[in-house]
């Protein structure tokens, strides 16, 4: 061993002759393969760990009795290997396991989904032999059965290589698949009750039998993309096409801020499927089946292709010209200026989307009324989001990974976003990341995280992570984080005690909000308190410095901070707005749906920018249809604030927001009193939002501001709300596969929704006299919501429901959120709804 | 039957089985009047360290098959590093032909008790356990029984004997899987999960059970770790050869006049053992035979003087394993005794590789094809050529051993396998007995 390699922790070896160096720990067929050899592997994967089981990749190592596989031997100094490409020995013993696994596979690949992207038809093709020579019957399975609503197994074509028990039990933490049986009877399965001698399930299906658990894992799309043959398939894609006949764009997912990496997949004009694709930095390899599976609003029955109005006579809607369209929007939206217009851009849009809604806000409505926040919100929130989040990217996945403590408050990880959840969890297994949650109770995904829990009645955890010692103690190890969910927005004094802890303890801060478009709204200027690039609307400084990037004259733009969601809800409501902007937003989000209602049917003139009909797109005077995510290119900032840019997957005659709003703005008159541009133009604004590149450009070119950031909010933890006899503190936060408008519709997707229940403490349960699977009734004024009890450890006088799942829709049917007191009662039948 | 000469019967070294005979010898009250814990006295008055001097002087090599020095695989735990230790103790003895830890284990218990005490004590455990194999319901009643008896006379337990040392000896019982007899295996069923060979390494002495710092023995090394400590390395190493010194517990069956344990100074011959037996079954005359277990490769008649030592069966081409020698007269049909072998690996498999899963699947088929007649001369490449793809190629042992008979037969006795395909011998199976049949 050289000097240098003693120092650098490196070995030297050989490699079908070819001298290599290698770092110490690292496996031989991994170093192959940076040399451009290919030893073939069905078992490997280089996010699990190493198997050793399918015995593909053996090779010839000088000096060992037996070949070795690759995919577990540990490179060594002086080591001598020689693949099949250099070694007879190699080369007969990858034939011959190849052999014994074609033996038994049957020959379907002609109507196999996997045909044609398969690892075991490739390798066959280079590896294998031409014909069998064993003449019996091969081993016959049902096929298929469902191991969840949306994942098949076809245990025929399964070669045993255990990569989707590894990828569940290691990477995903959901050990609902595992080997059953032995020999050649071995075979993958979920827990079937007649395995264990219980009922018969007669035709092989799962989910007969009383005690059968599915794969209910929010990850198991990924053991379909990893499965090297065609023995796990997804119910959505399976039989729809061949791989050689689909057009694969890579994309960027829409759901939520954990910002993935995405391959679309699309055949004549239609997406197919969506894989996940390869970002070591963000999502490594998975995503989660929201994002795998979640796409068919885009197709659904319901998507709007045409403008519509609403007929001044009739009242109907009716189908219109874009130039008419366009034209009413603009007359609409000008005639209500005056007595103002609100803009309610939702968290579902590109950085370029929301830009234009901001830019459209200020200089086409002369106001500050916009806000993305389709959620219960506060104003010390949107302090926060300036003083701490807008223009800062300070916290990574890698950071995640690497550190030695997290402190999770007002988030659950893998409900709201799993692919932050997979990252805390590869910390977990690897480093023994020390996790606290501040929470009511300790969740199924931060028992997977090994977290410890503080336990929180909602509305305490602003005096928690000012007051509790243990928090800040393990907050102020070097490189500690501590991460707060957009939930903790609704908790007075919640996020100014984590800014104050942060600062205090020297741990870094994350924000996470639930939705793909949230953070990049912020930075792009949709609050009423922000300009974009986080400069303050009441910033002199930063208005001027905005003024010059869009050309206009200085003291134009609107000065006083607009009104946020809530305010613009309310002023609509009683009507004191002359009309609304709606963006991407369902009402029942929104703090109180029944407020939001009234106040689409209040406001004089409502405009509605849409994908698919909605309860905003029935109220609207006039819809404009956009271009949903596959439709259009765009970015989106994920929760670390790093830009997610994607490409159009589909060319469609479908318009941006950003262009639908420059085209508004084109019809909409210039008031005499308002020189909007320098380009003396005699009617009409330009807006300069229209294509996505202009967009890049114009924000490219706006200098770092120079406005001083705003200090953090400073608001004090209010007293706990008080529950009485039969009422407890309502805690809730969505499932990740829920009733969300963009999973609406996709059956088989929600069948491996977790089921809704009411979590209660023994304290109620004993008050209530129920026991897990009761019905349980929790109601106030406005309605009531009946679920299954399952009893949990939660502190007293608490319970837990899912936010919008079926049959607990809390907003709309209790019109509150979390923290507030609620009625609860024993009810006399189980299951039933409100 | 014949009566064993003077000279051969000299060559009984009855150790390990002396008190086989013994009425009530699994009690501990005759036990301890048999010699019974003075061994663990001594023992506990020693410092480990010195303990594991003495096996690693005596030359005991592990009683399992592999024949590792036992008191090398004892220095390998590291002391003083803080995690627990743990002493297992392999009782799941499967090897088709074997026969000897189960009879040990039910006539004289609390040689392992005793055994399991001293050699947690060597290695700084304080828990031990007993792997035993499922069906063996009576050895495993006997076990318990005998850890009860200890536990209540101050043998197991806190403070042994005063001496401070703890140890918990647990007898658990495994669910009947022959890969359970492969360490790693064994270590995984006893956690609890399913019983499937590990990754090696990290090796047990490493990381095995619990992840922490394990031995993992034979019945046969650990119950004569007290006649060791008893009788010094000197006299153990009077017994046996050089390379292989002791006794050894001989197990024979098949076309014998009187099979059962012999057991012998290592080195013995089969000659010799025969004799001991009382000579072959009248009208039978020896053919081939297995040194250890079915999954050494056979041997003939040809070597009925081989050394039954370690380096003797080596050099005999084979492996002394478990000393199970099953022994095949010219009555046997070696294509026949290799399918019903096969049958077994087949069955035994744990499906974890490739080879080992897919290979005795089909060879297993292959074999009914050539005993009911309908087998071609492509069918014997077909089976060297698979149990050469399977041997050295699969995950664990299991593998190897399957491909064994197979090799050795298609070696030794080639002919008899072209007498079923040329029709020389009338078919041993039906072809009603190849449907459905797995």
């Amino acid at each position: 061993m050289t000097d240098v390699a003693k120092q650098t922790n490196t070995v030297s070896l050989t490699i079908d002759g070819i001298p290599v160096t290698a770092e110490k720990g690292e496996l031989v067929i991994r170093v192959a393969e940076r040399m451009g050899i290919a030893i073939p592997r069905f078992c490997d994967h280089p996010l699990l760990a190493p198997a050793g089981a399918c015995r593909q990749c053996l090779v010839d190592v000088e000096g060992q009795r037996k070949p070795v596989a690759s995919c577990t031997q540990t490179v060594a100094e002086g080591m001598v290997v020689r693949t099949q490409l250099t070694s007879e020995v190699a080369a007969k013993a990858q034939g011959g396991v190849m052999e014994l696994l074609l033996a038994n596979h049957p020959l379907d690949c002609p109507t196999c989904d996997k045909g044609g992207e398969c690892p075991l038809q490739n390798q066959a093709m280079t590896n294998g032999r031409a014909d069998s020579r064993f003449h019996e019957k091969k081993r016959e399975y049902e096929k298929p059965i469902h191991i969840s609503s949306q994942v098949l197994l076809d245990r025929e074509r399964c070669i045993l290589c255990q990569r989707c028990t590894r990828f569940s039990e290691e990477i995903a933490g959901d050990k609902f698949i595992d080997l059953m049986d032995r020999s050649s009877g071995e075979q993958i399965n979920v827990y079937r009750d007649d395995f264990f001698g219980g009922r018969g399930t007669g035709d092989g299906q799962v989910g007969e039998g009383e005690g059968d658990i599915a794969f209910n894992s929010y990850f198991s799309g990924n053991t379909i993309q990893i499965c090297p043959v065609g023995a796990l398939t997804g119910e959505q894609y399976r039989f729809r096409a061949r791989p050689f006949d689909l057009v694969s764009t890579p994309t960027a997912c829409e759901h939520c801020a954990a910002g993935c990496s995405m391959r679309a997949d699309h055949r004549r004009g239609k997406v197919l499927r969506r894989l996940a694709g390869d970002d070591p930095a963000v999502n490594e390899e998975w995503n989660c089946d929201k994002g795998r599976w979640g796409f068919q609003y885009q197709v659904a029955d319901d998507r709007i292709m045409t403008p519509l109005l609403r007929d001044a006579a009739t009242g109907e809607f009716r189908e219109a010209s874009w130039s008419e369209a366009l034209l009413a929007a603009a007359e609409g939206l000008t005639a209500a200026k005056s007595a103002g217009v609100g803009v309610l851009a939702g968290g579902r849009l590109t950085v370029e989307d929301a830009y234009a809604y901001a830019k459209f806000a200020r200089v086409a409505l002369d106001t500050n009324d916009v806000d993305f926040r389709a959620r219960p919100l506060s104003a010390e929130e949107a302090d926060f989001l300036a003083s701490s989040v807008a223009g800062v990217a300070d916290v990574t996945y890698d950071d995640v990974e690497n550190a030695p403590a997290a402190v999770i408050v007002g988030l659950e990880p893998e409900e709201e976003c799993p692919i932050l959840f997979l990252r805390l969890r590869k910390a977990h297994v690897g480093r023994k990341i020390q996790v606290t949650a501040v929470a009511p109770f300790l969740s199924r995904g931060f028992e997977k995280l090994g977290a410890a829990l503080v336990a929180a009645v909602p509305g305490d955890e602003a005096r928690l992570l000012a007051g509790d010692p243990a928090i800040a103690a393990t907050l102020s190890t070097p490189g500690a984080l501590l991460i707060v969910g957009e939930r903790l927005a609704t908790v007075p004094g919640g996020l100014s005690a984590a800014a104050e802890l942060a600062a205090r303890t020297g741990a870094r801060l994350a924000w996470v909000p639930r939705r793909a478009g949230d953070r990049g709204a912020i930075d792009a200027g949709c609050l009423p308190n922000l300009l974009p690039g986080g400069r303050p609307v009441g910033d002199p400084a930063a208005r001027a410095e905005i003024s010059l990037a869009w050309n206009v004259e200085a003291g134009a733009l609107p000065s006083r901070p607009g009104r946020d969601t809530d305010a613009i809800v309310a002023a609509a409501a009683a009507g004191q707005l002359g009309g609304l902007l709606v963006a991407g937003v369902d009402p029942g989000d929104l703090a109180d749906p029944r407020l939001a209602d009234q106040a689409l049917d209040s406001a004089g003139f409502v405009v509605s920018l849409e994908i698919r009909h909605s309860a905003v797109t029935r109220r609207a005077d006039v819809v404009l249809p956009v271009a949903p995510a596959a439709e259009k290119s765009g970015t989106y900032l994920d929760w670390e604030g790093r830009l997610r840019s994607f490409g159009t997957v589909l060319p469609s005659t479908a318009m941006t927001d950003g262009r639908v709003l420059e085209a508004i703005a084109a019809l909409m008159d210039v008031p005499s009193s308002h020189p909007a541009t320098t380009q003396n133009r005699t009617k009409g604004i330009s807006l300069g939002t229209g294509d996505v590149m202009a967009i890049r450009r114009e924000l490219g070119a706006m200098p770092p501001s120079k406005a001083p950031r705003p200090a953090a909010p400073a608001v004090a933890a209010s007293a706990l709300p008080e529950a009485g006899q039969h009422e407890a503190v309502l805690a809730t936060w969505h499932h990740l596969i829920d009733l969300g408008s963009m999973l609406e519709g996709d059956k088989v997707l929600a069948g491996t929704a977790r089921p809704p229940v009411a979590r209660i403490g023994k304290d109620l349960a004993e008050a209530l006299g129920v026991a897990d699977g009761d019905a349980v009734t929790v109601g106030t004024d406005r309605g009531a919501i009946t679920l299954p009890a399952a009893v949990t450890d939660l502190p007293p006088r608490v319970v837990w429901l899912p936010t919008n799942s079926p049959g607990s829709t809390i907003r709309r049917s209790l019109g509150v959120t979390a923290g507030a007191v609620v009625r609860l009662s024993a009810s006399a039948s189980s299951g039933a709804t409100s | 039957m014949t009566q064993p000469g003077r000279e051969v019967l000299q060559k009984l070294t009855p150790v390990l089985t002396k008190r086989w005979l013994s009425p009530d010898a699994w009690k501990i009250g005759v036990y301890e009047r048999l010699d019974g814990y003075a061994a663990l006295r001594k023992a506990l008055d020693v410092h480990p360290d010195d303990l594991i001097q003495l096996i690693k002087d005596s030359g005991l090599r592990g009683r399992g098959g592999a024949g590792f020095p036992t008191g090398l695989k004892w220095g390998f735990i590291p002391q003083g590093d803080g995690k627990p230790h743990y002493l297992v103790i392999n009782a799941d003895e499967g090897e088709p032909g074997t026969c000897k830890d189960l009879p040990l284990m039910t006539y004289d218990p609390h040689s392992l008790v005793e055994g399991a005490i001293i050699a947690a004590y060597a290695i700084r455990a304080d828990r031990a356990f007993i792997y035993i194999r499922g069906e063996a319901v009576h050895a495993a009643r006997r076990l318990r029984n005998a850890v009860d008896e200890a536990r209540a006379k101050g043998y197991l337990g806190r403070n042994i004997l005063g001496s401070g040392f703890n140890l918990e000896l647990v007898v658990h019982s495994g669910a009947g899987a022959y890969i359970c007899g492969e360490e790693t295996a064994l270590l995984d069923s006893l956690e609890g999960f399913r019983g499937q060979p590990r990754l090696r390494p990290p090796f047990p002495a490493i990381a095995g059970l619990y992840a922490s710092p394990t031995v993992v023995n034979n019945v046969g090394t650990i119950a004569s770790v007290p006649y060791i400590v008893l009788g010094g390395a000197d006299w153990w190493k009077s017994m046996g050869t050089e390379k292989s010194s002791g006794p050894m517990i001989y197990s024979l069956s098949g076309r014998i006049a009187n099979p059962g344990q012999y057991e012998c100074g290592l080195g013995i011959t089969l000659r010799e053992l025969i004799e001991l037996a009382g000579g072959m079954k009248p009208g039978h005359n020896l053919k081939f035979w297995t040194p250890g277990g079915s999954s050494t490769p056979l041997l003939t008649a040809e070597h009925i003087d081989t050394a039954m030592d370690f380096e003797g069966v080596a050099a005999a081409g084979s492996i002394l394993g478990t000393t199970a020698m099953q022994i095949f007269s010219d009555q046997d049909c070696p294509v026949y005794a290799t399918w019903r072998w096969l049958e077994f690996y087949h069955h035994e498999s744990c499906g974890k590789c490739t080879p080992c899963r897919e290979g005795n699947y089909w060879m297993v088929r292959t074999y009914r094809r050539i005993l009911s007649g309908e087998g071609t001369y492509a069918d014997l490449d077909t089976l060297q050529d698979t149990a050469d793809n399977i041997f050295g190629r699969s995950f664990c042992g299991l593998g190897d051993g399957a491909a064994t008979p197979v090799m050795s037969t298609l070696k030794f006795f080639r002919q008899d396998y072209l007498d079923y395909i040329e029709g020389r011998t009338a078919p041993r199976l039906s072809a009603k007995a190849l449907v459905g049949a797995h």
